[in-house]
């Protein structure tokens, strides 16, 4: 089937993007990408290791020349700080397609969707194509569209807390005004998660800590992989509508 | 010379450009990304790019992240 997305201008066939911090090691974060199926990744921008120079760098294992890199600016609490990041990104890789999530504090990480909407402002003004993290309020989801966003991104749940869709009314909402991708960010905790997200019409599904943090990592990258591609599939298929009573599968007509 | 890169001060011999900096450092420069006094230096303009005493540098790469 052939099934693609495209955000940007830019045409994928996986649906589900990986982070790749708090794994153990860049190797196992590299196996567990490749497990996903993945095309995108999330990295981060940060100050390199002066004392240490010739410890192991990110772009050695999960190599750009094998997955769309999408740097974000986690850890960014105002606009200009976003903006600065994204400036030193585009310029480590070249990159204009990015991942603006502007936080609020760092007890639950909800976004900061005013200082949000006016980042991605800057962004765009300074060329950029920007996938937002946001809360899943439609309100905000379409002023940020109506702002250029290439993407919308609602949380699912706090990122890193693994509760799963909290709200899948909102965003069933916020997938029915969209006219640019939607993408379930943070939240997932487990395979069912992600295939809910999917159900619900999302265009993917962005994940980080439900894989890193499993037991095993490249095992789960591997459920994952599969969950969104029954949750896409169950979309697409259109679900049987939901009874108050039974309904036998067996005819009734001609019983012995 | 003294500089502050990352944020720590450090004390250097004079260095003709930015491109000696990054060698000085043990850092490759194909996998770095350098702001000198808040203003982002291409990584085609290192060997133009003059350090001088005072310098702010902030040299950072991709990590992990979500």
């Amino acid at each position: 089937m052939d099934d693609t997305w495209t955000v940007a201008g830019r045409t994928f066939t996986s649906r589900l993007i990986v982070g790749t911090g708090k794994y153990k090691d860049y190797a196992t974060n590299a196996a567990a990408a490749e497990a996903a199926g993945a095309e995108i990744v999330t990295v981060a921008i940060r100050r390199v290791n002066l004392s240490d120079p010739s410890q192991p760098m990110l772009v050695d294992y999960v190599k750009p020349d094998r997955f769309t890199f999408l740097p974000n600016t986690a850890g960014c609490f105002t606009g200009e700080d976003a903006v600065r990041t994204l400036r030193l990104a585009r310029e480590a890789g070249g990159w204009d397609l990015v991942k603006l999530e502007v936080l609020s504090n760092t007890k639950h990480l909800l976004p900061d969707m005013e200082e949000t909407l006016r980042a991605l402002k800057l962004l765009i003004a300074d060329g950029f194509q920007v996938m937002v993290y946001c809360s899943d309020d439609p309100v905000y989801a379409l002023k940020l569209e109506e702002a250029g966003a290439a993407a919308i991104m609602p949380l699912g749940a706090p990122i890193g807390s693994g509760r799963g869709i909290q709200n899948m009314l909102n965003l069933g909402l916020i997938i029915e005004q969209a006219k640019v991708p939607v993408l379930v960010d943070a939240g997932v905790g487990t395979a069912s998660d992600a295939a809910v997200a999917m159900e619900l019409g999302c265009d993917a599904v962005l994940m980080n800590t439900a894989i890193a943090e499993a037991r095993d990592p490249i095992l789960m990258a591997s459920a994952m992989r599969h969950a969104v591609i029954a949750g896409r599939e169950a979309f697409l298929a259109g679900r049987m509508p939901k009874r108050m009573y039974a309904d036998p599968s067996s005819p009734l007509a001609g019983l012995i | 010379m003294n500089l502050t890169i990352n944020g720590e001060a450090r004390s250097l011999a004079p260095l003709p450009h930015l491109a000696a900096l990054v060698t000085s450092l043990g850092l490759d420069p194909r996998k770095v990304a350098i702001e000198r006094n808040l203003e982002i230096v291409p990584r085609s303009a290192y060997e133009q790019t003059p350090v001088a005493d005072g310098d702010r540098i902030e040299i950072v790469h991709f990590i992990g992240g979500g």
